[in-house]
């Protein structure tokens, strides 16, 4: 957490900040609530917090009460933080990108059989649009399912699936692979859950037997994988091609002829 | 609710040979379905029966005594058959033989070991029969006089003043928290307050009890939460001058038990599907069935409006090529809801506003599909449900999304608008994400409220067929349905893309075949609507 020490826009190949119609303008908007009722003094406290986070100057355009006891702010203002890109650490993608047919050729070339895997929701999380967007042949962002992969065998246990339950199947199916998706976060459930089955495969197996472990929702974060225990994290806007393709790099040598 | 004025009919010319060719379709599969549900029982029909005579409270461990009381009956009654008898004549039995002077302590020491249920034979049985019927018609009685007070209280408050009425959720996992919120949103302008249950209580097969101030994304349905959230909405329900509706969810392994503590705590609303919990819960569609029809005789009995979830299947399907099984679903939730006593005013029948944005003329298409609905159910009050699967985190996109659900809503006369927030799919909604939401309602209704007066969709143009070709869709599936069964319909898949045979499931276990001798005053009485 370095402040600039120079001028950012002396440099502005190095650093970014916002834009609102100039460049360098650093102009953001941000909208929240204070817990007080609508006065002058409620404006003025929404532009000392805006100005708290660096906002400077920071314009309450827009301040409105609801009910007794709550005031909504909208703040237009220019930030004074900037950004370096070349230090943000990501999880980039570290595997070709592969089409359906690619992926389905590598399967067959290395494994000569189907690879099998298996996807559920755990613990208590009932969302499974997730899991359904990446294994429905329907899919997800105009890419089909991997239902519609024909050399992927997929087993979809759906909502609801208990730990033991999930690895049970898992081991029934000789899953090659194994896709969590947890939507709810109340509590860091999508943490505990995670844990509690990297922690059941890595006890029911023996070691580097075990399927590759994905899991993936909107609130994850993707660089926590070692941390989880599991071989991959995927968040928000993951499409199937990307999970298909990630799969095919680590289970069927992913050598593409092109 | 009460007749409603004068609303939009025969915007669609639909032929009404044809709505009652779909109507009989549904009846004729919906009856061998009925027929099941009568020859069986289920541990949560029994559970609830217990709970109308009044068994409530749960042991140190929060196992409820309807959970222990019967669970030692069908275990004292294995070698004669368990739970196919019921357990009325095993526990009035009992207590007529003295066992305990009531139903708790007879429960307590059910667990304890210290008493042996029978079978009744002969007078016994009949002096049991007589006992349950006395204790559980009293039970019905509270259900009646709830009914009476939310007539009366409607009558002292004024209704709710236009539809459709709005209808918010809270859900923090804390009552106490719930409370303030729900009030905070009767203010801001909710006729209808919903509890959003705790994530997968729905496959719990006893129904917590006491106030509780933890869930997963949703507070538990007890009955101690029910009363304490309804006597909060009295209150504002006297401050505002109108009565603010309150809702819950029977639904999952205990739905009769949840209909019955509804009942006696004069809750007005229930989500109550016949197919959702098979379809989307994995529960075993035996169970299903005969839950879900002793749940809406109850739901019929006390007045409650039922939600069906339609919408649903649009959340895993695509809302095109689906919209004709909302229309099957639709017609088979009628069937089962007026099979159950369930009267027009009571069916708030599901469906949602989830077509691609990005497809042309998604908007026209989700008109063609709101109007069908109202216009095959014209006396239904409907429940028009907000977009969730494209809303993506683009909050602006979102907000612009819920307006025009919003205005669709009101151009085709739906009767509860579930409120979209904007930031569906990103948080729990916000304080703030509620005002605007709601504020989003009331331009639409203010702006737009009666444009449905100027509507009349052009004769042969893409609403009117898109409408036709909805419903000549689901009149084949419903065709389909006749031929194979419909248990063998969604054995195979038909419903929401979900494989679910007869035998497999949750709670299969606690379903029985009923013996020549069961006997359930309940059922006795609601099956006959005996006014008590």
């Amino acid at each position: 957490m370095s402040e600039p020490t120079s001028d950012p826009l002396k440099d502005p190949m190095k650093v970014v900040m916002p834009y609102g119609d100039t460049t360098g303008d650093g102009m953001v908007q941000l909208s929240f609530t204070l817990p007080m009722p609508h006065s002058k003094i409620a404006e003025g406290s929404a532009q000392q917090l805006a100005n708290k986070m660096g906002m400077d100057p920071a314009l309450v355009v827009h301040a409105k009460p609801m009910g007794p006891d709550f005031t909504f702010f909208v703040v237009y203002g220019r930030v004074n933080h900037v950004v370096d890109p070349s230090v943000v650490q990501v999880v980039e993608r570290d595997y070709p990108l592969l089409t359906p047919k690619e992926v389905n050729a590598a399967v067959k070339r290395s494994l000569r059989r189907r690879l099998t895997v298996v996807g559920a929701c755990i613990g208590t999380d009932a969302h499974t649009v997730g899991i359904d967007a990446i294994l429905n042949i329907k899919g997800f962002a105009g890419e089909k399912g991997l239902e519609y992969y024909r050399e992927l065998k997929v087993v979809n246990l759906g909502a609801q699936v208990s730990v033991p339950q999930l690895v049970e199947r898992a081991r029934a199916e000789k899953a090659d692979a194994v896709l969590v998706s947890q939507v709810v976060t109340q509590r860091d459930a999508h943490l505990l859950n995670t844990r509690e089955m990297s922690a059941a495969f890595r006890e029911s197996y023996p070691a580097g037997r075990r399927p590759l472990l994905i899991v993936g929702g909107p609130r994850f974060d993707e660089t926590m994988a070692d941390e989880l225990g599991v071989d991959r994290v995927f968040g928000r806007g993951t499409t199937p091609g990307e999970v298909a393709s990630f799969i095919t790099h680590r289970l069927a040598g992913a050598k593409v002829a092109s | 609710m009460s007749p409603r004025p004068s609303r939009p009919t025969g915007k669609l010319d639909l032929d009404p040979a044809t709505v009652k060719h779909a109507r009989s379709l549904a009846r004729k599969a919906g009856r061998p379905i009925v027929t099941m549900a009568k020859k069986h029982t289920t541990v949560a029909v029994e559970r609830a029966t217990l709970r109308l005579a009044g068994l409530g409270g749960a042991d140190d461990e929060g196992t409820p005594w309807v959970n222990r009381l019967m669970d030692t009956v069908r275990a004292d009654l294995h070698d004669v058959g368990g739970l196919e008898h019921g357990v009325s004549l095993p526990v009035w039995d009992a207590l007529l033989r003295h066992e305990a002077e009531d139903l708790t302590t007879l429960a307590q020491k059910a667990a304890a070991g210290s008493v042996t249920f029978r079978l009744p034979e002969g007078k016994d049985a009949a002096r049991a029969r007589a006992a349950s019927r006395r204790q559980v018609a009293r039970g019905l009685k509270t259900v009646d006089r709830r009914r009476a007070e939310r007539d009366r209280l409607i009558k002292r408050h004024g209704d709710a003043p236009r539809q459709p009425w709005i209808y918010l959720i809270v859900a923090t996992g804390d009552i106490y928290e719930d409370i303030p919120q729900a009030q905070q949103a009767a203010r801001e302008g909710a006729d209808v307050i919903a509890v959003i249950r705790s994530t997968g209580q729905s496959l719990l097969d006893f129904v917590p009890e006491g106030a509780t101030r933890e869930g997963y994304a949703g507070t538990y349905a007890t009955q101690e939460n029910f009363r304490l959230m309804r006597a909060a909405l009295d209150e504002s329900s006297k401050e505002l001058g109108r009565y603010v509706r309150l809702t819950n969810y029977a639904s999952g392994l205990c739905m009769p038990e949840i209909a019955a503590l509804a009942g006696l705590e004069r809750l007005d609303m229930m989500l109550n599907d016949s197919m959702y919990g098979i379809l989307f819960r994995d529960i075993n569609p035996i169970r299903t069935f005969v839950d879900q029809r002793f749940s809406r005789q109850v739901h019929a009995r006390a007045g409650i409006i039922i939600n069906t979830g339609e919408d649903n299947y649009l959340t895993t399907a695509d809302a095109i090529e689906a919209a004709h099984t909302v229309t099957t679903s639709q017609l088979l939730n009628e069937y089962f809801a007026k099979e159950a006593g369930l009267e027009d005013w009571q069916l708030g029948l599901g469906h949602a506003f989830e077509i691609d944005p990005a497809v042309p003329d998604s908007f026209r298409l989700e008109l063609a599909h709101a109007l069908l609905a109202r216009e095959v159910f014209p006396n239904a009050p409907l429940k028009w449900m907000p977009p969730t699967r494209h809303m993506t985190g683009d909050v602006f996109k979102g907000n612009l999304l819920d307006g025009f659900f919003n205005l669709a809503g009101a151009l085709t006369g739906q009767g509860i608008l579930l409120v979209g927030m904007m930031t569906e799919a990103v948080v729990t909604p916000w304080i703030s994400d509620r005002d605007i939401a709601l504020q989003n309602v009331r331009y639409v209704m203010e702006a737009a409220g009666r444009l449905h007066e100027d509507f009349h969709p052009a004769p042969g143009g893409v609403i009117h067929q898109r409408a036709r070709q909805v419903l000549g869709e689901s009149i084949e599936l419903l065709d389909r349905i006749v031929d194979e069964g419909l248990l063998e319909a969604i054995a195979d898949g038909t419903f929401g893309l979900m494989k679910r045979p007869a035998d497999a499931g949750r709670g299969l276990d606690g379903v029985a075949a009923k013996s020549s001798v069961y006997y359930n005053p309940a059922t006795e009485i609601l099956d006959a609507q005996e006014v008590l």
